[in-house]
């Protein structure tokens, strides 16, 4: 297993660097000038040219990338464009942000997702299966920004029982460590902080959820089906063993397995729709982030975001590569 | 991402006119200033706009949200008057300026302190001021892009004595007041931009009315009264300013109370706004000029003929009714009539599809033309609803014989694109700087400014006759002088015609009741200092 993980460690470099290139490429190969967008249509001649040359953009790419790379490596991924932030201090306070709002939507569609699929299974053509793959089918084709809307207008605007959009109060104090508000919250036992923290969390991380819950529900219930049907369960059926317990422990497990893959490949849909969900939210994550930026093209920044983004996914198809190892013993890795 | 802020001029002998003019509002709104002491002090003012500073140093920034910032921390040297464009005294109490118009002498104001307790003195403002001019001084930290623009003709800046500053200019340069009332002229402490450093903008320190408390990036900045501000405390105790990216989002959030004021309001939700009673929407003139340059180097555009019939073509009271829900007015000059010297007997070219099919056919053109016509997709101040405008003026341009398809790029890849002339037709527009007419005529339809790659005039106009005007009118500062000269100016371009001038915005801003004294300048920049709010 040890060996499995260094290897696929070592296979991610030669990923990483081409990610690095891809994006560094595309985001100073697209037309538009940081400059003349950050002067709009004020910019005169003079200073489009001079500023250009200050920033150092006239270099040929090749020798450009070469820069970046060195910085890179020494850990140093710059400074931004537009106001001089150092964009390892950037994305500190902005991961966590985006973390927090993708894991409480990733629980929520996990646990809600994986008990309407069994559900839905285990009652195979009933009113709660036809009932709640057609709201999982209404969950994956709503547009997240209408959704976001909607949930604000009733339950924040209409019911007043959430807040309409933010992260944290401005009137609460809290010491930020981690960033991750919930977390600062518990350790320095802030609990209105914690509160206040959690009741905005509610509105953002449902919206973000759904397209993840639509997707792990009806997997889960396809996967769960067609384990249902094979010899084995039949065998613990004949043996005598409850239902519950043979759904559970027999072929809940082994129908995971498609599930926790499509979990891992959300992390992905997550990151894209939390650009939407923090935009409705004025949740300031890194997805409003990278946004921002590609539109001031914002060099450093873009490439540093992408940059991050690409080692959180990398790093969560290993944990799903290895979760299959750990739920399956016949998958051995040479 | 940047929302260009737009900046507006409003001199005092066109109110007159303005109060004649469809000014809708509701509520309690306020035509003008009126800075009388605060009716309460205390309480937190909230104000919403779409997007969080992206800089909280005045000198490096470049869009509105972050100017509305700096611009309630910060004073400048002079200032602009809290209802118009007037310069009047701000950190400098007095000013003289030697005969040959090229030295300025500012007397500061004695005894004004930064928030962190150091003085407001000559080497400040120096240190200040080169610290964006001098690409060598150490605390050149960002990019400063307005001191390219703001500075242009300032060839050296000096302390004389503890109290007073000395600018040189390479030649006399009549907008050069105005040009220091600017945001990004800001005086900074020196002591700490020198703790600070590169993270400066994260740490502004100014002499300004608010004080910078704490700076939530995205999300929302707090800052405190300043109690020992020189021209007395502001009304309210604290001001927040949030960014709320979502239009309908932070209307809901205003109807509900969490913020007071709102910044860009789409024209659709002005009617629920206006039948809320909670909430007043204030709508002004504006001082901006949206347009379709026709890019007169290419074919067919570089005859006359065809650039009236183009003009002919166009009906903007259709366009204003409905696409700025009446909020602004159709124009026929390049720069807003809010602005002295617009010349209000230019003849604006009349709507009248048959007369530009018969210019056409004169030019050689007896079957219309077929050609493209450029339109951004951002909406702007000048440009409330782009895809919809130019989707009318396709239809309109229909019927005088120019059949023209829409073409669109991302807002960053347009501006290149049409700066560098690619386009044909393009539509375009500018919010004012600084309320002189220079800032609108010189820098949109003058040769020097048509530079292909950075032409900022995208018609790619050169007319002689009217680069004598401009830089005559540059040269002195005799405001009537002046006067006369940019009317003439824009008769010259009328009747070349390398535009179709479209509207004149109006200015919109919407808040709740509560909220007393406030007026949104016509600069479009949110000054906070006198307003209070009803308990």
């Amino acid at each position: 297993m040890t060996r499995y993980v260094g290897r696929r460690l070592v296979e991610t470099v030669p990923v990483v660097f081409g990610v690095l290139l891809v994006v560094f490429v595309i985001a100073h190969l697209t037309p538009g000038d940081p400059v003349l967008i950050a002067l709009g249509e004020h910019a005169t001649p003079e200073a489009v040219e001079q500023l250009r040359a200050e920033l150092q953009l006239d270099d040929p790419l090749p020798v450009a990338f070469l820069k970046y790379l060195s910085h890179v490596l020494r850990g140093d991924l710059g400074r931004s464009i537009q106001n001089n932030e150092r964009v390892t201090v950037e994305l500190a306070t902005r991961f966590p942000a985006t973390i927090e709002l993708s894991l409480a939507a990733m629980l929520i569609a996990s646990v809600v997702g994986i008990l309407t699929g069994v559900l839905a299974a285990v009652r195979q053509n009933s009113w709660f299966d036809g009932l709640s793959m057609f709201v999982a089918l209404f969950g994956f084709s709503m547009p997240i920004f209408w959704l976001g809307i909607m949930l604000i207008l009733l339950f924040a605007a209409l019911l007043g029982w959430f807040p309409i959009s933010g992260r944290l109060d401005y009137t609460v104090e809290i010491v930020r460590i981690t960033n991750l508000h919930i977390l600062d919250a518990m350790v320095t036992r802030n609990w209105t902080a914690l509160g206040n923290a959690l009741h905005h969390l509610v509105l953002p991380a449902i919206t973000l959820s759904t397209v993840p819950l639509a997707i792990v529900a009806r997997m889960t219930r396809s996967s769960l089906l067609e384990v249902l049907r094979q010899d084995y369960v039949r065998t613990a059926r004949a043996k005598g063993l409850r239902d519950s317990r043979v759904v559970t422990r027999h072929a809940l497990t082994n129908a995971s397995i498609p599930v926790i893959t499509v979990i891992g490949l959300n992390v992905g849909s997550l990151l894209s729709g939390a650009i939407l969900t923090e935009t409705i939210f004025a949740w300031p994550g890194v997805g409003r982030l990278v946004v921002d930026a590609i539109f001031a093209r914002d060099y450093p920044i873009v490439q540093g975001t992408v940059f991050v983004i690409a080692l959180v996914f990398v790093a969560v198809n290993l944990l799903v590569d290895v979760s299959y190892a750990y739920l399956d013993p016949r998958i051995r890795y040479g | 991402m940047h929302h260009r802020f737009g900046r507006i001029v409003l001199p005092v002998l066109v109110i007159a006119g303005l109060l004649v003019a469809p000014v809708l509002t509701s509520g309690a709104p306020r035509t003008s200033w009126d800075a009388k002491a605060c009716g309460r002090v205390g309480g937190t003012l909230v104000f919403g706009q779409a997007q969080d500073a992206v800089t909280l140093d005045p000198a490096d920034a470049t869009d509105g949200f972050s100017v509305n910032n700096t611009s309630n921390a910060f004073d400048t040297l002079v200032r602009f008057a809290a209802n118009g464009t007037q310069v009047e005294p701000g950190l400098a109490e007095s000013w003289k300026v030697s005969s040959d118009e090229l030295v300025w002498t500012f007397k500061l104001r004695r005894g004004v302190r930064f928030h962190d307790g150091t003085p407001l003195d000559a080497k400040a403002v120096e240190f200040s001021f080169q610290r964006q001019l001098d690409k060598k001084h150490p605390y050149h930290h960002g990019v400063f892009e307005y001191a390219e623009f703001t500075l242009e003709s300032v060839k050296s800046i000096e302390a004389v004595g503890a109290d007073s500053v000395r600018f040189t200019l390479k030649a006399s340069n009549a907008p050069f007041l105005a040009m220091l009332a600017m945001f990004s002229n800001a005086v900074s402490s020196p002591a700490a931009i020198r703790k600070y450093g590169k993270d400066y903008f994260k740490h502004p320190t100014g002499t300004g009315p608010f004080k910078f408390v704490e700076w939530v990036q995205k999300d929302h900045v707090t800052y405190e009264a300043n109690k020992d501000y020189w021209a007395g405390r502001p009304c309210v105790d604290r001001l927040i300013i949030r960014g709320i990216p979502d239009n309908t989002v932070r209307l809901l959030e205003m109807e509900k109370g969490g913020i007071q004021i709102m910044d860009q309001t789409n024209p659709p939700d002005y009617a629920r706004i206006r039948r809320n009673k909670d909430l007043v929407l204030f709508t002004g003139p504006g001082l901006n000029v949206g347009y379709l340059a026709m890019n007169v180097e290419k074919e067919p555009f570089n005859d006359v003929r065809v650039r009236r019939a183009v003009n002919h073509s166009v009906n903007k009271p259709v366009l204003v009714r409905a696409f700025y829900e009446g909020i602004g007015q159709p124009a026929k000059n390049p720069m807003p009539p809010t602005i002295w010297g617009y010349n209000d007997e230019v003849k604006a070219y009349e709507y009248n599809p048959e007369k530009a099919k018969q210019l056409l056919a004169e030019a050689g053109y007896p079957n219309g033309i077929t050609t493209e016509l450029w339109w951004p997709n951002r909406a702007r101040p000048y440009l409330t609803q782009p895809q919809k405008i130019a989707e009318a003026l396709q239809q309109q341009l229909a019927k005088g014989g120019i059949r023209a398809k829409l073409v669109t790029f991302e807002w960053g890849t347009y501006l290149s694109k049409a700066r560098n002339g690619e386009h044909p037709m393009a539509i375009l527009g500018w919010t004012g700087d600084n309320g002189d007419p220079d800032n609108f005529l010189y820098v949109l339809l003058d040769a020097d400014n048509a530079k292909k790659g950075t032409a900022s005039n995208i018609a790619f106009y050169k007319s002689g006759a009217l680069h004598d005007l401009l830089i005559r009118a540059q040269r002195t500062s005799d405001q009537a002088r002046r006067t006369a000269l940019y009317r003439q100016a824009q008769e010259v371009i009328h009747n070349d015609a390398p535009w179709v001038p479209l509207v004149h915005a109006g200015r919109v801003a919407a808040y709740r009741k509560q909220v007393q004294n406030f007026f949104p300048h016509p600069l479009d920049i949110r000054w906070f200092y006198r307003v209070w709010i009803e308990k």
